[in-house]
C-alpha cells in the first residue's frame, strides 16, 4: 500500500458521499465503522512507518495544474504522523460520544467525515495550494456543525469563526503566491511544493514580509493573542463534538503551519521574529490563564485553558532547538487528547443537566464517582502533572525554551501554577463539597457509550505519560532533520547560532 | 476624384466574417419561420437557436487566427483573444438559451423575435471583440446593447421597463463618451485603427499639448467602458437593471457583455499602458480597487438575493479589472480563466433564482428573491440547498470550487507584477465578500423554514432543461480542478497569438 496516504485522505470523503444514502437511524453506526477503519489505516501507517528516518515517507506526487506548478503531493514524517493518528482517534471517539437522539444525525456524520478528510489532508499534503485547499475547506463543515447544532448564538459564532479564519488565510494565500513567484524567479519553474521551497534562498527582507503574511493565517488559527477572540465564541456555542474537534485538531493546523512553513522556509525571519512571538505567547499564556480563572462556565474555563496551552506550544515552536520543537509537537498531541477529553467531559454533564455553570454543581464526586475520577485524571494531565501526557511536552518545551530566554521560561512556567489554581478551583467547586443542589443527587454516572469514548483517552494519557519514547523518537528524528535544513538554509550567522540541533553541539 | 479600389477576394478573407454571418443569418431564419407559420412552440426556437449557436461555435473555433490575421477590408482582426472571447460568448449563450424552457409560461419567450434579437446581439458582441477599428467596435457594441435593452424590456413587468430605460439611457451616455473619446484619438492620429493610433501616439508623445489630448481620449474611453463594465462610480444602474431583468438574463449580463467589454478594454487600455501612459494604469487600478471594495460593502446590506448577486457581479468585475492595469500576459490569461469559470457558477446561481421565480411576488412586497424565501431550504429540499451553497462557496472563492482558481491566478499575476499590496486588497475583499455569500448559506442551512414555504413554492418554475443546465453548472463548479490546466493551456496559446498595444 504505497498510496496509503491518498487512501487516508480520500476514504472519509468517499464514505461521506456514500453516507448520504445511509438510513438516518443507522448513520451513527456507519460513522463509527468508517472512523474506525480510518483509525486502523492510520495505525497501519504507523506500523509501516520507518521510525529511524526523519524525512518524508510514502511520498506521492502527480501533477494537477502543471501550467501553474500545482501538484497533488503528499508525504508523512514524524511530525505529521501522530497528528494524523490523533485526528482519526478524536473523530472516532467524538462520533461514539454523539447522543443517539442527536437531531439530523446523518448530516452530522457526513459533515464529520468531510471534516476528517480536510484535517487529514492538511497534515499530509506537501503542496502549498493543496494545503490551502484543505485548510479552507475545513471551515465549511465546521461552520455547519457549529451553526446547526450549537447554542442560542450559534449563527453569530459560526460566521465569526468562518470570516475570521477566512480573512487571515487569504493574506496567507498572497504570501504563498509570492513565495511561488520568488521560486519562479530563482529557478524558472512554477512550483508550490513545500519541499522545493525548502531549497529556495530568500533575502531577509523577503523573509520578513512573507513571515508576516503566513503569520496572519496561522496566528488566527492557533489562535495567538490578540487574534483569539473568535475562539471563546466558537467554543461557547459549538456542540460538544464541535468543541472537541476544534480544540483537539483544528487549532493544531495553525501551529503545524508554523512548523511546516514558517520555520523551514523562512529561518532567518523566524529567528528575527522570535522575541515578538515570545512576547505574544507569554501574554497569551498568562492572560488567558487569568481569564480562565474568572470564568463561571465550565466550558469557558476549559476553552481559555486550551488557548493558554496553545501559547506554550508556540513557545516551543520558536525555541529553535530539538527539545523545544519536539516538545511542542508532542504537546500538540497531548493538548489534543487532553482538551478533547475535557470538552467531552463537559459535554457529558451538560447533557445531563443542561447547564455548564459551576455554581450549579458541587459534590458531584458523590453522585458520579467514575465521572469525577476521569475528570480528575484529565485535569491533572492538563495541569501537567508528572507521569501524565501533559507533563512530557510541557517539560520539554520549557527545557528547550530555557536556552532562549530563562525569564520567559519562568513566566511561561507560571502557567503551570495558575493552571493548577483554576483547574483545581473548578474541580473543587464542581466535584467536592456537599451535594447542595437537589438536581445533582440523582445524576447517573457514565454509561457504556461515554466510557467507550473516554477510557481510551485515559489509557493514552497514562501510557504516553509514563513511556513517551515510541512517539517522541520519530518526532525527534524529524525535528532534527528540520532544524538541520533550517540551519543550512539560514543566511545570517545569528540565525545559525540561534538554531541548536542537539545539546552536544551547543557545548 | 476617388480612385476605384482594387482588392482581391482572397485579401478580403471573407471567412473571418463567417461567425457573425451565421448568427445574423440564423436570426433571419427564425424571423422567416415566424412569417410562414405562427404560434409555434418556444421549444422549436430554443433548439434552433442552440443549433445556430453550435454552428457558430464550430465556425469560430475553426478560424485561422493570428496576431496579424485581418480580413474584410482590414477592419476585422482575428487574433487569439477575438476567437477566444467569441467562443466564451457562444458557450455562455448556449447555456443561457435553454433556461427559457421553464415550466411556467413567461411572456417574452412566446415571441420568436426574442430569439432573433438574441442572435443579433451575439453577432454584435462578435463584431465588437474581433476588430481593432474603433468604428466597428462601436457598431458592434451598439448592436449588441440595443438588442439587450429590448430583451430586458420584453420581460413585461414594470420594473423591467424601468431597467431597460435606465440601461438604455446610461448606454446612450456611454456611447457618447465612446464616440468623443474616439474622436479625440482620431484627432491625434488621423486613424481609427488601434495599431495606427498606437504608432501615432508613440511618435507624438513628446510633442507639446499632445499628452493632454491622449489623457482626454483615454479618460473618455475609460468612462465609456466603466459604464459598460459597471465600474464605480458608473455602476449605479447595474443593480436595478439586474433586478428588473429576468434572472437568467441577469446571469447572462453578468458574463457576456462583461467579457466583450473586457476584450475591448484590453485592446485599448493595455495599448496605453504599453505606451507608458502611466496615468491610465493608475486610474484603472483606482477604479478597480474602489469598485470591488464599495460594491462589496453595498452587497453586505442587500435584502434581496438577486440584488446581492448583482453587486457581487460588479465586485467580481472590479476584481478582474485589476488585470487590465497589469497588462501582462498572465493577467490576460487570468481574465479569461476567471470568466470561463465564473460563467458556470454565476449562471448557475441565477438559474437557482429562476427556478424559484413566481409570476407575482409572493414572498415580499418589494423583492422577488428576499433572503427569507430561502430560509431553512435544507429541510425542504436538501439537493437545491446544497447546490446553491456550492455556488455561493465557489463565488466566495473557497477552494477547490471553480472561481477560486480564477482568483488565485489573478492574484498570482498581481503578485508577479510586483503589486503585493493590491493582491492583499484583493484577498481582503474576498474575505468581506464571503460574508454575504455565507449569509445565504446561513439562511438556507441554519434557520428554520417559515411555515408558508414548501417544495412547490420554491421549485415553482422547475423543468428538465433547467435542471440539466444546473447539473452542468454544478459539475463544472465542483470538478473545475481538472479542467483548469487545459483551460490555462488553451487560453495561453490564444493570448500569445494576440498582439497587444503596438
Amino acid at each position: 500500500m504505497d498510496n496509503i496516504l491518498s487512501i487516508l485522505i480520500f476514504f472519509p470523503a468517499l464514505a461521506g458521499l456514500l453516507g448520504f444514502v445511509v438510513d438516518k437511524h443507522s448513520a451513527k453506526v456507519y460513522g463509527i465503522a468508517v472512523a474506525s477503519i480510518e483509525l486502523l489505516l492510520s495505525l497501519g501507517l504507523w506500523a509501516k512507518f520507518d521510525t529511524t528516518n526523519g524525512g518524508m515517507q510514502f511520498v506521492e506526487k502527480s501533477d494537477i495544474i502543471p501550467q501553474f506548478g500545482i501538484s497533488y503531493n503528499v508525504g508523512v514524517d514524524g511530525i505529521s504522523l501522530f497528528i494524523v493518528i490523533m485526528a482519526a482517534l478524536i473523530t472516532l471517539l467524538g462520533i461514539i460520544l454523539l447522543r443517539d437522539n442527536t437531531k439530523n444525525m446523518k448530516n452530522m456524520i457526513v459533515s464529520l467525515l468531510f471534516l476528517e478528510m480536510t484535517m487529514v489532508g492538511v497534515f499530509l499534503t506537501l503542496d502549498a495550494i493543496m494545503f490551502y485547499l484543505f485548510w479552507e475547506l475545513s471551515l465549511v463543515p465546521m461552520l455547519y456543525i457549529i451553526g446547526a447544532w450549537g447554542g442560542p448564538d450559534r449563527v453569530y459564532a459560526a460566521v465569526k469563526f468562518f470570516l475570521y479564519t477566512f480573512a487571515g488565510s487569504l493574506i496567507m494565500l498572497v504570501g504563498l503566491l509570492a513565495t511561488a513567484y520568488l521560486y519562479h524567479e530563482a529557478t524558472g519553474d512554477w512550483s508550490f511544493s513545500i519541499l522545493d521551497w525548502y531549497t529556495l534562498e530568500l533575502t531577509e527582507t523577503q523573509q520578513f514580509w512573507l513571515f508576516l503574511a503566513f503569520f496572519a493565517g496561522f496566528a488566527i488559527k492557533v489562535p495567538m493573542f490578540p487574534f483569539h477572540t473568535w475562539l471563546p465564541w466558537a467554543h461557547g456555542q459549538a456542540p460538544t463534538i464541535g468543541s472537541v474537534i476544534l480544540a483537539a485538531v483544528l487549532l493544531k493546523m495553525g501551529t503545524y503551519g508554523f512548523v511546516r512553513f514558517s520555520l523551514p522556509i523562512l529561518p532567518d525571519a523566524s529567528v528575527t521574529f522570535t522575541p515578538f512571538i515570545m512576547m505574544l505567547s507569554i501574554i497569551m499564556v498568562i492572560y488567558t490563564a487569568m481569564v480562565a480563572f474568572a470564568q463561571k462556565d465550565m466550558k469557558q474555563v476549559i476553552a481559555y485553558s486550551s488557548v493558554s496551552h496553545m501559547g506554550v506550544i508556540m513557545l516551543g515552536v520558536f525555541a529553535m532547538n530539538a527539545e523545544g520543537l519536539g516538545g511542542s509537537v508532542f504537546l500538540m498531541l497531548s493538548h489534543g487528547i487532553v482538551s478533547g477529553a475535557l470538552f467531552m467531559l463537559v459535554g457529558v454533564i451538560y447533557e445531563r443537566r443542561g447547564t455548564k455553570l459551576m455554581s450549579e454543581f458541587g459534590g458531584l464526586a458523590a453522585s458520579m464517582p467514575v465521572y469525577a475520577t476521569i475528570f480528575g485524571v484529565m485535569l491533572m494531565a492538563a495541569v501537567g502533572l508528572p507521569l501524565t501526557i501533559g507533563f512530557v511536552g510541557e517539560f520539554l518545551v520549557l527545557l528547550g525554551f530555557y536556552n532562549v530566554s530563562p525569564l520567559g521560561t519562568v513566566l511561561a512556567g507560571s502557567t503551570i501554577i495558575i493552571g493548577a489554581v483554576y483547574m483545581l478551583v473548578l474541580y473543587k467547586r464542581s466535584f467536592f463539597g456537599p451535594l447542595t443542589n437537589e438536581k445533582n443527587k440523582d445524576l447517573e454516572d457514565l454509561d457504556k457509550r461515554e466510557l467507550t469514548a473516554l477510557i481510551p483517552l485515559v489509557l493514552i494519557v497514562v501510557w504516553l505519560g509514563v513511556y513517551p519514547k515510541p512517539v517522541l523518537e520519530p518526532i525527534d528524528n524529524s525535528v532534527k532533520l528540520l532544524l538541520t535544513q533550517m540551519e543550512k538554509k539560514a543566511i545570517s550567522t545569528e540565525t545559525k547560532e540561534a538554531i541548536v540541533i542537539s545539546k552536544k553541539e551547543a557545548k | 476624384m476617388l480612385e476605384p479600389v482594387n482588392i482581391s477576394l482572397e485579401a478580403l478573407n471573407l471567412s473571418t466574417l463567417m461567425p457573425m454571418l451565421i448568427a445574423i443569418g440564423g436570426g433571419l431564419i427564425i424571423l422567416l419561420i415566424d412569417l410562414v407559420k405562427e404560434n409555434l412552440d418556444k421549444s422549436l426556437y430554443v433548439m434552433l437557436t442552440i443549433l445556430i449557436l453550435l454552428v457558430d461555435l464550430g465556425a469560430t473555433t475553426g478560424l485561422t487566427y493570428g496576431a496579424t490575421q485581418k480580413g474584410f477590408f482590414d477592419i476585422l482582426l482575428m487574433d487569439g483573444i477575438a476567437v477566444l472571447s467569441q467562443a466564451l460568448v457562444l458557450v455562455a449563450s448556449i447555456l443561457f438559451i435553454p433556461l427559457s424552457l421553464t415550466s411556467k409560461r413567461f411572456h417574452e419567450y412566446s415571441y420568436p423575435e426574442f430569439f432573433a434579437l438574441f442572435l443579433f446581439m451575439i453577432a454584435g458582441f462578435q463584431f465588437m471583440v474581433s476588430s481593432d477599428n474603433l468604428i466597428l467596435i462601436f457598431i458592434g457594441l451598439e448592436t449588441a446593447s440595443l438588442s439587450l435593452y429590448t430583451l430586458i424590456a420584453l420581460h413585461n413587468r414594470s420594473n423591467s421597463f424601468e431597467a431597460a430605460v435606465k440601461y438604455f439611457t446610461m448606454g446612450a451616455l456611454a456611447a457618447g463618451f465612446f464616440t468623443m473619446g474616439s474622436a479625440v484619438l482620431y484627432g491625434i492620429s488621423g486613424s481609427l485603427e488601434l495599431s495606427q493610433i498606437a504608432t501615432a501616439i508613440s511618435e507624438r508623445m513628446n510633442d507639446s499639448g499632445v499628452m493632454v489630448l491622449i489623457l482626454g481620449g483615454a479618460g473618455l474611453l475609460l468612462a465609456a467602458f466603466a459604464f459598460k463594465l459597471s465600474l464605480f462610480p458608473f455602476h449605479t444602474w447595474a443593480p436595478d437593471v439586474y433586478e428588473g431583468a429576468s434572472a437568467p438574463l441577469a446571469g447572462f449580463m453578468s458574463v457576456v457583455p462583461k467579457v466583450a467589454a473586457f476584450v475591448v478594454s484590453m485592446r485599448i487600455f493595455e495599448m496605453f499602458i504599453e505606451l507608458q501612459v502611466h496615468w491610465v494604469q493608475t486610474m484603472v487600478i483606482v477604479l478597480a480597487v474602489i469598485t470591488m471594495t464599495v460594491t462589496n460593502l453595498m452587497a453586505l446590506v442587500q435584502e434581496d438575493v438577486k440584488r446581492m448577486l448583482a453587486y457581487s457581479s460588479i465586485s467580481h468585475a472590479g476584481f478582474v479589472m485589476v488585470a487590465i492595469a497589469l497588462a501582462t500576459d498572465k493577467a490576460n490569461v487570468g481574465v479569461f480563466l476567471y470568466y470561463s469559470l465564473f460563467m458556470f457558477t454565476n449562471l448557475g446561481a441565477f438559474t437557482m433564482l429562476w427556478v424559484s421565480r413566481h409570476k407575482d411576488r409572493v414572498h415580499h412586497a418589494r423583492f422577488d428573491h428576499p433572503y427569507d424565501k430561502f430560509r431553512g431550504m435544507i429541510k425542504i429540499m436538501p439537493m437545491g440547498a446544497v447546490v446553491m451553497a456550492l455556488f455561493m462557496l465557489s463565488l466566495a472563492g473557497v477552494p477547490p470550487f471553480s472561481v477560486f482558481w480564477g482568483k488565485i491566478y489573478l492574484m498570482s499575476a498581481t503578485v508577479d507584477a510586483g503589486y503585493i499590496w493590491l493582491a492583499v486588497i484583493m484577498g481582503l475583499n474576498s474575505a468581506v465578500a464571503a460574508y454575504y455569500y455565507l449569509k445565504l448559506i446561513v439562511y438556507m442551512f441554519l434557520k428554520e423554514p417559515s411555515a408558508d414555504i414548501n417544495q412547490k413554492t420554491v421549485y415553482y418554475n422547475v423543468s428538465r432543461p433547467l435542471l440539466t443546465i444546473l447539473g452542468f453548472a454544478v459539475i463544472i463548479t465542483v470538478a473545475s480542478i481538472w479542467i483548469v490546466n487545459p483551460l490555462i493551456e488553451y487560453i495561453t496559446t490564444m493570448i500569445q497569438a494576440t498582439n497587444f498595444g503596438i
